[in-house]
């Protein structure tokens, strides 16, 4: 019996080893792929649109061709939303499988773990969606050894002056609401937000009543709901990520007479609908792109093609992800090499028009090195809202489809 | 009117948890096993119901249903996959059995607990509540789901009382957790009592799985902490004793929703587990404990 098996084992490695050398030696005839490592949460809504929209980029570049002849291929991992998870998968894409630059991560705590290991193994590494100011404000501190890392999606900084620009269209001018309680999950990627909405909400007119930090935990929000209705705020402007289901149902359950507006990134997620039983229905959301809004002509045509294949559309995560891809490409077709500086020195020149908008980085001088750029004719983000069960650009008003309305147990005090 | 939302939230809340202590004693009481898969029991139960009723749209109640369903046959699957063969086992000595039926339940649940994370990913799910909307009750706004979670509680509770105390079943049930033996010499086959317990215990699961994700939604995230805090109400109220465990039921649970409200809603958990902590020291057998 254990004979048997040895046996069996013996046979079944020596066919893998076969056919990796077969593998191995099959692709050094073909031009050598570029290779993009894939780290993500592939069990969570916002982080499963990572690997999966990095796919669809490479497969559309390789049917064209590739980049001068390589195809892309595309390694993914599964980090289980942890760190140490995400270590192991950077170092394996990195000395064994081989890869060129690495897409990372919708989480801050994991991006900041990964930082100092791309420095280390000298890998470009990008994230598609955590949030934290210190990811870029260490490139800045430390240049020559943290310069490997981008971040391809907006700061915290950025994400309050984003919600406060659009608060101030929508809620101060239209609704002419006066003030905000702050609801936040106590992580990384909040207390930069939590920093910013502080201190551009009164400037646009909305007066803080109170700031609510949970632990990311919890799960009975009821005496959370109800300490914020005792300050009586026109609106709550929240900073979500880790939680997103439990508050937005309980908010509906309990009726909550008070709207919520902000982040809340699950909800970027098509899946967000269907997870709450269409509780989300009113819920306001910070997005860089969403379904069928045409921030630029690529992202109606990706999230189509995103919802054909995977049955969904993507989260914020998947739009980031998808450009990253197409300028990682770009960036090694212009540094004709997938040498790491120079692939760097290339990625600092980015100009490219993506599904969120147009991505350019802040330079080594800027305090966000490496961020990429907030503003108009560069990325501004928008403001959507969950009506009738799908998601509804309503700010800024160039792509704007809808007005926003709210479900009727919300008592708007204007 | 704070006085009285604490009275409100704090008894679902302890009633909710009191449904999904008893099982689990239950099982203890009768059959000295201590089920540490019970969360992601009452998970399963709770996201069957779920992709049920949104996803296949069943609708509602059979939704429901299913949930319990499931949370049946996960309690049986967990009985005679991994706590019979255990128990059955001639390699293990006797005296270890406890430890082993321990670590095979707990990563049981683990894998339950992966399998729902890869299917269904790690975002909390809720179940569509049967009934909707709120209703005032002294001037506190309650949703009339909240209401009925605290109702089916204390039903389901009562009749467990009743299939306990007032039939030959519950009779036998009662007498095998006094002494297995006796109940042996009386002809009865007690590996049949230890179906009915492990059947009895998958309802209360399921339906305390499915009404949790009615009223505050679940995780895979949420298997350990459903486990834990099903232990430690049971430590508390004395290992084996079903009246013990639903009186800590609301102590903990009124310990955590004043906790929640007069403190901060981010130590809701701490006061209830320094309360354990001090239990076991001066009563190391529980509230209502026989050992």
């Amino acid at each position: 019996m254990n004979n048997a098996l040895s046996v069996a084992l013996r046979m079944t490695l020596g066919l893998a080893a076969t056919s990796a050398v077969l593998a191995t030696s099959s692709a050094a005839f073909a031009a050598d792929p570029i290779r993009i490592g894939v780290i993500a949460e592939a069990q969570a809504i916002a982080g499963a649109s990572i690997p999966q929209a990095a796919q669809l980029a490479a497969d559309e570049i390789n049917a064209s061709g590739g980049v001068d002849g390589r195809k892309i291929e595309i390694v993914s991992y599964d980090n289980h939303s942890s760190s140490a998870d995400s270590v192991r998968a950077f170092q394996r894409a990195v000395n064994e499988d081989k890869v060129n630059a690495v897409i990372a991560s919708y989480i801050s705590e994991v991006v900041l773990a990964l930082e100092p290991w791309a420095s280390r193994l000298k890998t470009p590494f990008v994230t598609p969606g955590a949030a934290s100011n210190e990811i870029s404000k260490s490139v800045h501190a430390d240049y020559a050894k943290n310069k490997y890392t981008f971040h391809g999606y907006l700061t915290s900084a950025a994400l309050a002056l984003s919600v406060c620009d659009a608060a101030k269209d929508l809620l101060v001018e239209k609704m002419h609401m006066k003030s905000a309680v702050i609801m936040s999950e106590d992580a990384a990627w909040t207390k930069p937000l939590d920093v910013g909405y502080e201190e551009c909400l009164p400037k646009i007119g909305l007066k803080v009543l109170d700031h609510i930090r949970f632990s990311p935990d919890t799960t009975d929000f009821t005496p959370i709901f109800n300490k914020i209705e005792g300050s009586k705020p026109d609106v709550i402007i929240t900073g979500i990520s880790h939680v997103g289901v439990q508050p937005t149902v309980q908010w509906k359950n309990q009726q909550v007479p008070i709207p919520m507006f902000g982040i809340s990134s699950q909800a970027t997620n098509e899946t967000f609908g269907k997870d709450t039983n269409q509780a989300a229905e009113g819920v306001l959301y910070q997005g860089v792109s969403g379904p069928g809004v045409a921030v630029t002509p690529k992202s109606v045509p990706f999230a189509e093609n995103f919802k054909k294949k995977f049955g969904n559309y993507p989260s914020y995560a998947g739009y980031t992800a998808y450009d990253e891809v197409y300028y990682i490409a770009d960036a090694v077709k212009r540094a004709g090499s997938t040498d790491a500086d120079k692939l760097v020195d290339a990625l600092e020149k980015t100009d490219w028009e993506g599904t969120i908008g147009r991505v350019q980085f802040y330079g080594k001088d800027d305090p966000f090195t490496h961020s990429i750029k907030y503003g108009k004719g560069l990325i501004t983000g928008l403001m959507l809202q969950w009506q009738d069960g799908k998601q509804s650009a309503v700010w800024p008003k160039e792509v704007a489809k809808v007005d926003i309305k709210f479900p009727s147990f919300i008592k708007l005090s204007n | 009117m704070r006085v009285f939302q604490i009275l409100i939230d704090g008894f679902a809340i302890s009633a909710l948890y009191a449904l999904g202590a008893t099982g689990f004693t239950l099982i203890f009481g009768v059959s000295g096993v201590l089920n540490l898969s019970h969360g992601a029991i009452m998970v399963a139960a709770a996201v069957a119901a779920w992709a049920a009723a949104s996803v296949l749209n069943v609708g509602t109640y059979a939704g429901a249903l299913i949930g319990v369903g499931v949370a049946l046959l996960t309690a049986f699957a967990t009985y005679f996959a991994v706590v019979k063969p255990i128990q059955a086992s001639r390699r293990i000595p006797n005296e270890e059995k406890e430890i082993f039926v321990l670590t095979g339940t707990l990563l049981w649940g683990i894998m339950i607990q992966e399998v729902i994370a890869y299917f269904f990913t790690n975002n909390a799910k809720t179940v569509l509540p049967i009934v909707e909307g709120v209703v005032e009750i002294l001037g506190v706004r309650t949703p009339k789901n909240e209401i009925f979670t605290a109702i089916v509680c204390c039903l389901v509770i009562a009749l467990l009382w009743l299939l306990v105390n007032r039939t030959r079943t519950g009779k036998a049930v009662l007498a095998a957790s006094m002494n297995p033996r006796g109940v042996t010499l009386l002809g009865l086959e007690l590996t049949n009592i230890y179906i009915v317990v492990w059947a009895i215990y998958g309802i209360l699961a399921g339906i305390a799985g499915v009404l949790l994700g009615m009223f505050l939604g679940v995780s895979s995230y949420s298997v350990g902490p459903l486990t834990a805090s099903a232990f430690s109400i049971v430590v508390l109220g004395g290992l084996g004793s079903v009246s013990g465990s639903l009186i800590a039921a609301f102590v903990v649970g009124y310990l955590e929703t004043l906790t929640a409200y007069l403190v901060s809603p981010a130590y809701r958990t701490i006061p209830a587990l320094l309360l354990l902590v001090f239990v076991m020291y001066i009563r190391p057998q529980g509230l209502l404990g026989r050992r």
